[in-house]
């Protein structure tokens, strides 16, 4: 995969000079513990260490021991005890050190955090970010995209930025929302990814799509990674004489419902894509929302292309294999546009 | 809640603190604590500077922890209550002993078995029924029953079913505390069977390294459902578990109120005062079955008579009156009194509203701050 475009500005193609996704994180994460003092970050290595891709470097000198608490490894208790801070009037941050490992917190954040409003009434305003997306070789456990389990509990919010822009936006709106919000960073995008951030008042609404690219004879609807493949792909197409959008979804519960209809109203033929699993993934849910609300816009079948339903592979040719690329996704709308 | 400071008679029923972790074959009987009373050991005289007034509430509270987890049990006879109905007979002076040992501003979370905490915390028994009886006056609305119930003005968390899922959230909230350099304490319940489930080593082991003031109730009452305490842990004692914490283990008589409360009292002090959290283990029996269901035929006849003789409630109330701490009229005025309120709570929660079916589809995600509420 090839560092691709981000917005605002998206098909100018990377500018060495501009901060990197990654920052787009940390800057997030600055900013809110600088404005919010019930702000506060917990997990395990981010101090001293400053977390294991360096979201967090410096941190514990800046804003100090009661603000960045380094933990035991125990994602159970880490979910948990931000469920009980939140519960004080806290907004914690829960850093997974690998996305992977959010598995052991799961019933901290499906059972405990995800119902506690709906039963008892008390907000539960927590973020729990990490690394998570494959292409890095990371093999079956350090190349999860968890997104799917989560979507499927109410309660829960999941985003999934695909730039820089988004990535702190969409943290801060994240750590400024009253719920549990699951926020996925793509550890392939950290540094690859360059482009323009927000300032410190601005945030990226959770629940609001994004077109990142215009387009009218085809319509990629996809998000993380996705976005980059899409991108390229368009950008090759275009070159051919097609115009295919670019819709990135940003966050995948609650869907954008209006922005996916409208992308299908405009273009008429839909690929769905995401770099999680094909079967359960979130496509299926996006395809169901088409059939249910545009049924009658398409003019072709709607097609799906993702992981395959394997585990992530480690050896780099098994890796590429199962992971969608830029020369599949174009296959894909090839196809779709011969429709 | 009293903030009783600890008089020199209690020091006699100092709850057994034991150093070093002895292995116990699978399948032995787990060691009992010494059948003399720590209530037999109080001389005369109100106990630990609390007044009158305050031994009178702990008979009180566990008179109604008893009453109120009876009228469950006939509601849910009576076909009234849907879901699980759990009791605590037996373990009264768990609930109540520890609950009295905390302070308003202090944060608890008890389990199914603890509704005496709850009553202790002071929740409406209107309210109380009506979360069993699934009534849109409850704290929860018909959205969760039994005990799972929470109230933060009255400083309660609600549980869920998994067991020891509540341990990390509490020591999470006593992480709050520390970080914000409040002088207030977090406690939370645990059975002999849940202390096996990981949230228990996980929680607990953050709550030591990082010193957080909290307290942990471990209520061990010889079985979990069908499963008895030998099959469920090899260390001798459950307070053992502690050392690996590197935090106090404490093992007391669960059957004495003023034992519970004069050990987790101290706990909470120590809490309370920056030197991190305990582990205490109340040794107890859970008198019925594991809920309304169960008949519990699978545990001995003769433990449980064995154990009838040291009902909480009866001994306490014995000790009052031989102490000549409490009169008989008085006894009657709180046997009266009880009786009165249950009665009351119970028709009013009965008499309450269902929620709306509709309604059940709002509040899923909340909408403005912490702590706003549906
Ligand atoms: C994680 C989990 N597994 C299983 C259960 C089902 N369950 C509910 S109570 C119980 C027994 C609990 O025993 P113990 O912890 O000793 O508490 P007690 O019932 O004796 O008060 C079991 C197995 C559960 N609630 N949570
Ligand atoms: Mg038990």
């Amino acid at each position: 995969m090839r560092a691709a475009e981000q917005s605002p500005g998206a098909g100018q193609g990377p500018q060495a000079e501009e901060p990197t996704y990654i920052q787009g994180i940390t800057e997030a994460l600055r900013e809110e513990l600088q404005s919010d003092p019930n702000v506060f970050l917990i997990g395990e290595d981010i101090g001293t260490y400053g977390g294991a891709f360096k979201v967090t470097k410096g941190f514990l000198q800046e804003f100090g021991p009661a603000r960045i608490v380094d933990t035991p490894i125990s994602e159970s208790a880490i979910v948990g005890a931000a469920t009980g801070a939140a519960l004080m009037g806290m907004r914690p941050v829960v850093e997974m050190q690998f996305i992977d490992f959010i598995s052991c917190g799961w019933n901290q954040i499906v059972n405990m955090a995800a119902k506690l409003h709906y039963r008892w009434g008390p907000s539960v305003p927590i973020t729990i970010r990490g690394p998570s997306g494959g292409y890095t070789h990371g093999g079956p456990f350090h190349s999860e995209n968890p997104e799917a389990w989560f979507c499927h509990v109410p309660g829960l919010k999941v985003v999934a930025p695909s730039t820089g822009w988004d990535a702190k936006g969409l943290l801060k709106a994240a750590i400024r929302d009253p719920n549990p919000v699951i926020y996925l960073e793509h550890k392939f995008l950290y540094r690859r990814i360059r482009g323009p951030l927000p300032g410190p008042d601005t945030v990226v609404p959770i629940g609001k799509a994004e077109v990142k690219r215009a387009g009218t004879d085809a319509s990629v609807i996809t998000y993380g990674s996705g976005v980059h493949l899409a991108l390229e792909a368009a950008a090759e197409l275009a070159r051919q004489g097609h115009s295919v959008e670019v819709l990135d979804l940003r966050t995948l519960r609650p869907l954008d419902l209006e922005a996916i209809v409208a992308t299908v109203e405009k273009t008429g033929k839909v690929l769905i894509l995401h770099e999680a699993h094909l079967t359960g993934g979130v496509g299926g849910e996006v395809a169901a929302l088409i059939a249910e609300h545009a049924f009658e816009r398409l003019d072709a079948p709607v097609m799906r292309l993702a992981s395959a339903d394997t585990p992530v592979p480690y050896s780099d040719a098994l890796e590429q294999f199962v992971l969608p690329d830029a020369a599949r996704v174009r296959q894909a709308l090839e196809s779709l546009l011969d429709y | 809640m009293p903030a009783a400071r600890r008089s020199r008679a209690a020091s006699t029923a100092a709850p057994t603190r034991r150093s070093a972790p002895a292995v116990r074959r699978p399948g032995a009987a787990h060691p009992q604590p010494a059948a003399g009373s720590p209530l037999a050991a109080h001389p005369s005289g109100p106990p630990f500077g609390l007044t009158r007034d305050q031994l009178h509430r702990l008979l009180y509270l566990m008179l109604l922890n008893r009453a109120f987890d009876d009228r469950i049990s006939t509601l849910y006879r009576q076909g009234k209550i849907s879901g699980g109905a759990f009791g605590s007979r037996g373990q009264e002076a768990c609930s109540v002993g520890s609950a009295f040992a905390t302070q308003p501003q202090d944060v608890v979370g008890p389990m199914i078995r603890n509704s005496g905490v709850i009553l202790t915390r002071g929740l409406d028994l209107r309210r109380f029924f009506a979360n069993y009886l699934g009534r849109a006056t409850s704290p929860t609305g018909g959205r969760d029953g039994n005990t799972h119930l929470g109230d933060l003005s009255l400083g309660i968390v609600a549980p869920i079913s998994h067991l020891s899922a509540l341990i990390p959230v509490l020591a999470g909230v006593a992480l709050a505390f520390k970080l914000r350099g409040e002088k207030r304490v977090a406690m939370t319940w645990i059975g002999d069977g849940g202390s096996s489930v990981g949230d228990f080593h996980e929680g607990l082991n953050m709550a030591g390294v990082m010193r957080l003031p909290f307290v942990l109730v471990l209520e061990n009452n010889q079985y979990a459902y069908s499963t008895p305490t030998a099959s469920q842990c090899a260390a001798a004692r459950f307070a053992d578990k502690a050392a690996g914490y590197g935090i106090p283990g404490v093992t007391v008589d669960g059957n004495d109120v003023l034992a519970v409360y004069f050990a987790v009292r101290q706990a909470v002090e120590r809490a309370r005062e920056g030197n991190g959290p305990t582990l205490i283990e109340a040794v107890t029996m859970r008198m019925k079955g594991h809920a309304e269901h169960d008949d519990a035929g699978y545990v001995p006849k003769a433990l449980v008579a064995e154990w009838e003789k040291r009902d909480p409630i009866a001994r306490y109330r014995q000790w009052l009156v031989a102490r000549k701490l409490m009169t008989q009229p008085e006894e009657h005025a709180l046997d009266s009194r009880v009786a009165r309120e249950i009665d009351l709570a119970c028709e009013q929660a009965l008499a309450d509203p269902f929620p709306e079916g509709p309604s059940a589809l709002t509040g899923v995600y909340a909408e403005g701050g912490p702590g706003a509420s549906r």
